[in-house]
């Protein structure tokens, strides 16, 4: 391996009708691709630094589809679907949600007098970062440790529903759902036909050629 | 809404009107006895994972008269299950728990099933048997409690489990005792099982095959493992030797009735002391069933919160608690681990995660500076339990995504390892309400500094194995955790334990505890072979006391 491996012309989608997939799967991954860009459980406000917190959690670039992270983030909760725990030093998910990005935007007003959707993404950054360390205490987290909330909520919701989307799996060049078909070849450096082809430096053609086969 | 339609398996039960589902057949139904609630039972299990559903077939087999009730849903794996991580959070226990101490367990799909089958359902298949001198790790090893249970015993149990559930393993075991040859051969090795391997053998230790609880060739009605990989998620094939397929379809034909859908919220006592059935909350209201036995085996949590929940006047610290030790020495097992990057395509998404194993250090004592054992296995984490690995050393933003973007070149060795027993380490009643209106379970968990050198020993010496296996920029997990065991120990003494040998509970003689929950100690190998093993063993001595009339 040199440098990040890349899958170019993967995607984990064009095995949707193969014996990889089987009908249950296309329904839930039917569903989540359907999922409503516009925010059902955010209010605007929430919303807008939300997209801003995905935006700086899980970047995008424009070489690759987008990844709807924060409409999933925002359906994970309206379905109000727990992980069947909580750290004791938070309140219930959607509670801490909404106070973590109130207080997210009350500390942006303060440094910078704008909220966090609105300021540069290097403000941003050192936001979070504070927000990692434990840096942030003001009044508006309601004495949830804006840490624990950094750690337990946001990149455990963000992150987890990001690499839940089809995209980010051809992304990482994932075999993404294998029912009934499964795999082959189980060595190192061999794939299935039906699995994604790495690119060799000096040699991306071949790899895309072989992904836009990928079935 | 009817039952016939798999997206309502968690609303409408299915365990109902003389039949069951088929887990074999899409869409299809067994038939299935029913009995009247007015009139007892002779078991009313509380749980049908590997302790209850076990011991509900065992029990049924032999001709008692048994009602098994499972909170979850009754799934058809073949068409219910999909390929995907998230989706599948259907089979977790994700009702509220509130997690403190100074280390916070993730419970959820890191070691909770809420399903027909239990645990089992998502669980890895890894079905080790314990060290011998495990059993009596007090006395022998000068840590922990010893077990009321003899190894010799046990071993025969644990044939009996493997030949049940055709466990696919190698022909020689590297550790222990001899044992019988696994019944169905082990499975292919994937290149994440290789690199264990190479490791290993640079470090000029012993490696095996897995032992696991999926078919490596037909079996009846279900199909040889594919590997999908979705192993933790379901299995869609069949092939995992879940309670789900194996015991429940046993415990169903055998004459048992089992409940889909029905969480028990107590365990109603007679005037004379003695349990009289269980309260359970199915089709939106609160029934009763009488029972002349409750077993309870809702595994280490939802076992002693129900016993607590459970608290009279005459038991005003809950039920078989007159020791002070229902809901303490919960015992997680240590998870941690040590990921590196290889120059080869390693692809860990094919094939069972944990396909090879160590039990080096389980069975070495030399060279250590802590009690305990622990294995470690090779690894194979699918997309979203990657990041979350990942999120939990703090990566996110640019740093993240590049992590992420070498996943096909990951390996990883992670362990199994002996948590030390604590009574600060329990499961309490929380002020909080569930959806039920039952009081919330609270989990207090901190590891030890015992707990702490085994798990310095173990990412030392996994780092060195990694290294040697030709991985790069190596590093470690410092804080993972899995399975839940104690809160309810067996023991000698009703002083110092809550249930005898036999899974019975010192202070109630009707009343059983068949799980993880009677563990008094945990071993360094997964803990569902040795459940299954205690279950087949407490249905014998039941057949036994009946016989006599003890019962």
């Amino acid at each position: 391996m040199t440098g990040l491996p890349r899958y170019p012309g993967y995607d984990v989608t064009a095995k949707r009708d193969t014996p990889s997939w089987d009908d249950v799967t296309r329904t839930v991954i039917d569903e989540r691709l359907a999922t409503p860009h516009e925010p059902h459980f955010f209010d605007v406000v929430e919303w807008q630094a939300l997209c801003a917190l995905c935006a700086c959690i899980v970047p995008q670039d424009r070489e690759r589809p987008v990844v709807p992270v924060a409409a999933l983030v925002d359906a994970r909760l309206a379905n109000n679907l727990g992980d069947g725990y909580r750290d004791a030093r938070l309140p219930p998910m959607r509670d801490a949600w909404r106070i973590g990005l109130r207080a997210l935007d009350a500390e942006s007003r303060s440094r910078h007098e704008l909220p966090f959707s609105s300021i540069a993404e290097e403000a941003r950054h050192a936001l979070l970062t504070d927000m990692q360390e434990g840096g942030l205490d003001g009044p508006e987290w309601r004495g949830m440790p804006g840490a624990v909330f950094f750690a337990k909520r946001v990149l455990h919701d963000i992150c987890g529903m990001y690499y839940a989307h089809p995209h980010a799996w051809s992304e990482i060049g994932f075999g993404g759902p294998a029912n009934p078909r499964g795999y082959v070849r189980m060595v190192a450096n061999r794939r299935d036909p039906w699995e994604a082809a790495e690119a060799r430096p000096g040699r991306e053609d071949q790899a895309y050629k072989e992904n836009r086969r990928v079935r | 809404m009817s039952a016939d339609d798999p997206h309502d398996a968690q609303l409408v039960p299915r365990g109902k009107n003389g039949r069951a589902p088929d887990v074999f057949r899409p869409a299809a139904w067994i038939p299935m006895r029913e009995y009247p609630q007015d009139e007892a039972v002779d078991f009313a299990i509380v749980g049908t994972g590997a302790g209850g559903g076990t011991l509900a077939c065992r029990l049924a087999e032999k001709g008692f008269k048994v009602v098994a009730f499972d909170a979850g849903a009754w799934w058809r794996p073949l068409e219910e299950f999909a390929s995907d991580e998230t989706h599948q959070g259907k089979l977790f226990w994700t009702d509220e728990r509130i997690c403190d101490g100074e280390n916070p367990l993730h419970l959820g799909n890191n070691n909770s099933g809420k399903a027909v089958g239990g645990s089992t359902v998502h669980f890895a298949m890894v079905s080790l048997r314990f060290r011998p001198e495990w059993f009596r790790s007090r006395s022998l090893l000068g840590y922990g409690a010893d077990w009321p249970l003899d190894w010799r015993e046990m071993w025969r149990y644990y044939g009996e489990v493997e030949e049940a559930l055709k466990i696919a393993g190698p022909v020689n075991y590297p550790w222990g005792p001899k044992r019988p040859r696994y019944p169905y051969r082990a499975h292919e090795l994937n290149a994440s099982a290789l690199v264990l391997a190479r490791g290993c053998e640079a470090l000029g230790i012993d490696w095996s095959p897995t032992p696991l609880a999926t078919v490596s060739a037909p079996r009846g009605d279900a199909h040889p493992c594919v590997y999908r990989g979705f192993c933790v998620s379901g299995c869609a094939t069949n092939a995992k030797q879940s309670a789900l397929l194996t015991w429940i379809p046993r415990a169903v034909r055998a004459g048992a009735e089992v409940r889909d859908l029905a969480m028990v919220g107590r365990i109603a006592m007679g005037h004379d002391g003695r349990a009289s059935g269980v309260e359970y909350m199915r089709e939106g209201r609160w029934q009763f069933q009488r029972a002349r036995n409750v077993v309870v085996a809702g595994y280490a949590i939802e076992t002693p919160r129900l016993l607590l929940m459970s608290a009279t006047e005459r038991f005003p610290d809950g039920l078989a608690n007159s020791s002070g030790l229902v809901g303490k020495n919960l015992m997680v097992q240590l998870n941690q681990a040590v990921w590196g990057t290889m120059d080869e395509e390693i692809r860990w998404y094919k094939g069972p995660p944990s396909l090879s194993l160590t039990e080096h250090w389980n069975y070495e004592d030399k060279g250590k500076d802590f009690f305990g054992g622990y294995c470690y296995m090779s690894q194979g984490p699918l997309p979203v339990a990657w990041v979350s690995t990942q999120n939990g050393r703090g990566l996110w933003g640019q740093r993240l995504q590049d992590e992420m973007r070498k996943y096909n070149h990951q390996a990883g060795l992670k362990i199994v390892g002996e948590a030390m027993p604590q009574e600060r380490n329990r499961v309490t009643l929380a002020d909080e309400k569930d959806r039920y209106g039952l009081p919330v379970a609270r989990v207090t968990y901190s590891l030890c500094d015992n707990d702490k050198r085994l798990v310095r020993h173990s990412l030392d010496f996994m780092s060195l194995a990694l290294e040697a296996a030709g991985a790069r920029d190596v590093w470690r997990e410092t804080d993972d955790t899995c399975h839940l065991n104690g809160t309810a120990r067996m023991g000698d003494d009703p002083a110092t334990s809550v249930v005898n040998a036999d899974c019975r509970s010192w202070d109630i003689d009707n009343l059983w505890i068949c799980d993880g929950s009677v563990f008094p100690t945990v071993g360094g190998v997964n803990p569902s072979l040795t459940i299954q093993a205690i279950a087949m063993r407490t249905a014998d001595r039941i057949e036994t006391l009946a016989a006599r009339g003890d019962l």
